[in-house]
């Protein structure tokens, strides 16, 4: 049971991997490893914030804030002081864990609307302060934002690389490296719910009541996935501020903390391969309707309602039930 | 005398109803301890108050002598207790023995590193509790799901796997809250014989349950509470002849 198990976890990070290295071959050109490559960060992102709402049912609309704390980070600290990229990204996230942890511990006390309405007041917050420190942040205008560096070795979309003999361009190189990430950030959230850490945060969504009398203190563990989701999104914000090259305000936007959350439910909550195929459909989406942009936010909400309404348990645990289904199956438990 | 959980005073109020009023009583360890009493007599309310879920307005609880009153669940599960409930409270977002697993909880130490690695130590205590899971599944009957989602599971096997669960953490005590209700004859037979092996084994068993053809073949000592008071206490030989008992309660 246990080999099966670990088999279904390793064949859906297989199956990622080989899409990630098929992929390429479908994208023609820079602007469509941009898209592809934001769509990658955004999914870990996403698999971040499943943690804490799929898995233990706590829901945060200001999760952008971590996000652009995070991109801020790193612009401030690679960009104003000079630090290397990998320390800024660092103790950004270690900063951010502990702005969460801080804000977490009380307000977690609190359920549904109430916890929706705290933690979209911290997004607010952060995009405010985002906003009005000018000295600091550039306020609205934005700030540009340094190349990844590593000892020296600069990641930049303009630049030319060799991997393994071949010659790449900067954003195929990008590619690969956000592609490698979002493999990490998969591999470590399917690690970390089939484990007993796992099963007390999946506890405290299915059955408050008797997580504790089982001896799981609840409160600990919802701080802990409010943490650790806000780490997993300053990461990311950390590099896709590197990868934009240039960040505003927006980055901690509501907009954004909702494009998050669609993301999560429409591609099934609970689900980590599902969230990622939310973000894909959600970046593409814009790309599709091109010519209606001032309806996007519209359609977003329209989405999430017809989620909701239509298919609860998202894309893929929906998709993967229909197929099964239609195989003969008893079971639909491919979707980890 | 070494009583295991001892109750002094107990009260309770909800506004100006009291659930609860100057309840005392002791559970020596290794019995099998039956509250009966009327619907509404304040009998789940009595097991929230010693579990934890409820604070007393008054009085004083004991676990093995330290004073519970003011402990979270999850400490006194830290200190050997643990309980079922009347309504049942499965994780339906996990398989059968992922609710039993979460049951092993406080046995399995695990940090964050290990974790996310999944390092082979992590490994090896997920394959015990696995294993140990597997096992208290059998033993309470329901052995046939183990990797069934518990949505899909019937009542009366959701009722085996919350005890299943409750016995995973190796309690020193267990409550279960009106484990009969609902079931059949066949499974409260089944269920009888369950309590039993769990007492006999060494777990002090207290046990909140209307089924009385049940209560008085399986108790060592009963309580009878009737709106929120004790009305009596002994074995059940002597409550069966108490004529409080009999006119609040078991009728003529």
């Amino acid at each position: 049971m246990l080999n099966r198990l670990m088999q279904s976890r390793l064949r859906g990070v297989m199956v990622l991997a080989l899409i990630l290295i098929i992929l390429p071959a479908f994208l023609g050109n820079p602007f469509h490893y941009e898209l592809v490559t934001q769509m990658a960060i955004i999914a870990a992102t996403v698999v971040g914030l499943n943690l804490l709402v799929g898995y233990a049912g706590q829901i945060s609309l200001g999760h952008a804030g971590f996000f652009g704390l995070g991109a801020y980070f790193t612009g401030i600290a690679t960009g104003t002081y000079g630090w290397p990229s990998v320390p800024a990204l660092l103790v950004g996230a270690v900063v951010v864990g502990i702005i969460a942890w801080v804000v977490g511990r009380p307000i977690l006390r609190l359920k549904g609307h109430y916890l929706s309405m705290a933690t979209l007041a911290v997004g607010f917050i952060i995009a405010i302060i985002l906003n009005n420190e000018r000295a600091l942040t550039g306020g609205p205008d934005g700030m540009p934002v340094p190349a990844f560096e590593v000892f020296g070795w600069e990641l930049s979309t303009f630049g030319q690389y060799s991997l393994f003999g071949l010659q790449i361009e900067g954003f195929q190189a990008w590619y690969i490296f956000a592609s490698v990430v979002l493999l990490v950030a998969v591999w470590f959230a399917l690690n970390l719910i089939e484990s007993p850490i796992g099963r007390a945060l999946r506890s405290v969504h299915g059955s408050e009541v008797a997580a504790r009398v089982v001896g799981v203190n609840t409160a600990k563990y919802k701080s802990l996935v409010f943490v650790i989701s806000a780490v997993y999104a300053s990461l990311m914000g950390s590099l896709y501020a590197h990868f934009q090259g240039f960040i505003t305000p927006a980055v901690a936007s509501f907009e954004f903390s909702i494009l998050f959350i669609t993301m999560v439910v429409l591609g099934g909550m609970g689900s980590t391969f599902g969230v990622i195929l939310g973000a894909v459909v959600l970046k593409l989406l814009p790309q599709v309707l091109a010519d209606f942009q001032e309806l996007e936010t519209v359609m977003f909400g329209l989405i999430l309602m017809l989620t909701m309404i239509f298919m609860p348990k998202g894309l893929l645990p929906t998709l993967t039930a229909v197929v099964s289904t239609k195989l003969g199956k008893k079971k639909a438990g491919g979707a980890a | 005398m070494s009583a295991l959980v001892e109750v002094k005073g107990l009260d309770k109020a909800f506004g100006g109803v009291h659930a609860v009023e100057d309840v005392s009583f002791a559970v020596e360890a290794g019995q099998v301890f039956s509250v009966i009493g009327p619907n509404g007599a304040g009998k789940t309310t009595l097991f929230n108050l010693i579990t934890g879920l409820y604070t007393p307005t008054g009085g004083e609880i004991r676990l093995n002598g330290e004073s519970t009153t003011d402990l979270e669940p999850n400490e006194l599960a830290e200190r050997g207790m643990c309980r079922t409930f009347q309504q049942m409270q499965i994780c339906m977002n996990m398989t059968a023995i992922e609710n039993v697993m979460l049951g092993r909880h406080l046995k399995l130490k695990s940090n964050l590193f290990t974790t996310l690695f999944r390092l082979p130590a992590l490994r090896r205590d997920e394959a015990a509790a696995r294993a140990r899971a597997a096992e208290l599944m059998e033993y309470v009957g329901c052995g046939e799901y183990l990797e069934t989602e518990a949505s899909a599971m019937s009542y009366g096997a959701l009722k085996r796997l919350e005890i299943a669960r409750a016995l995973a953490a190796e309690p020193r005590i267990i409550l279960l809250d009106e484990p009969a209700a609902g079931l059949n004859a066949t499974e409260t037979a089944a269920l009888e014989q369950l309590i039993r092996k769990i007492a006999d084994e060494g777990t002090t068993v207290m046990l909140v349950e209307h089924d009385m053809k049940l209560v008085m073949g399986i108790s060592d000592r009963l309580l009878v509470l009737n709106y929120g008071r004790v009305l009596a206490e002994g074995t059940p030989a002597e409550i069966r002849q108490n004529p409080d008992v009999i006119a609040a309660y078991l009728g003529g």
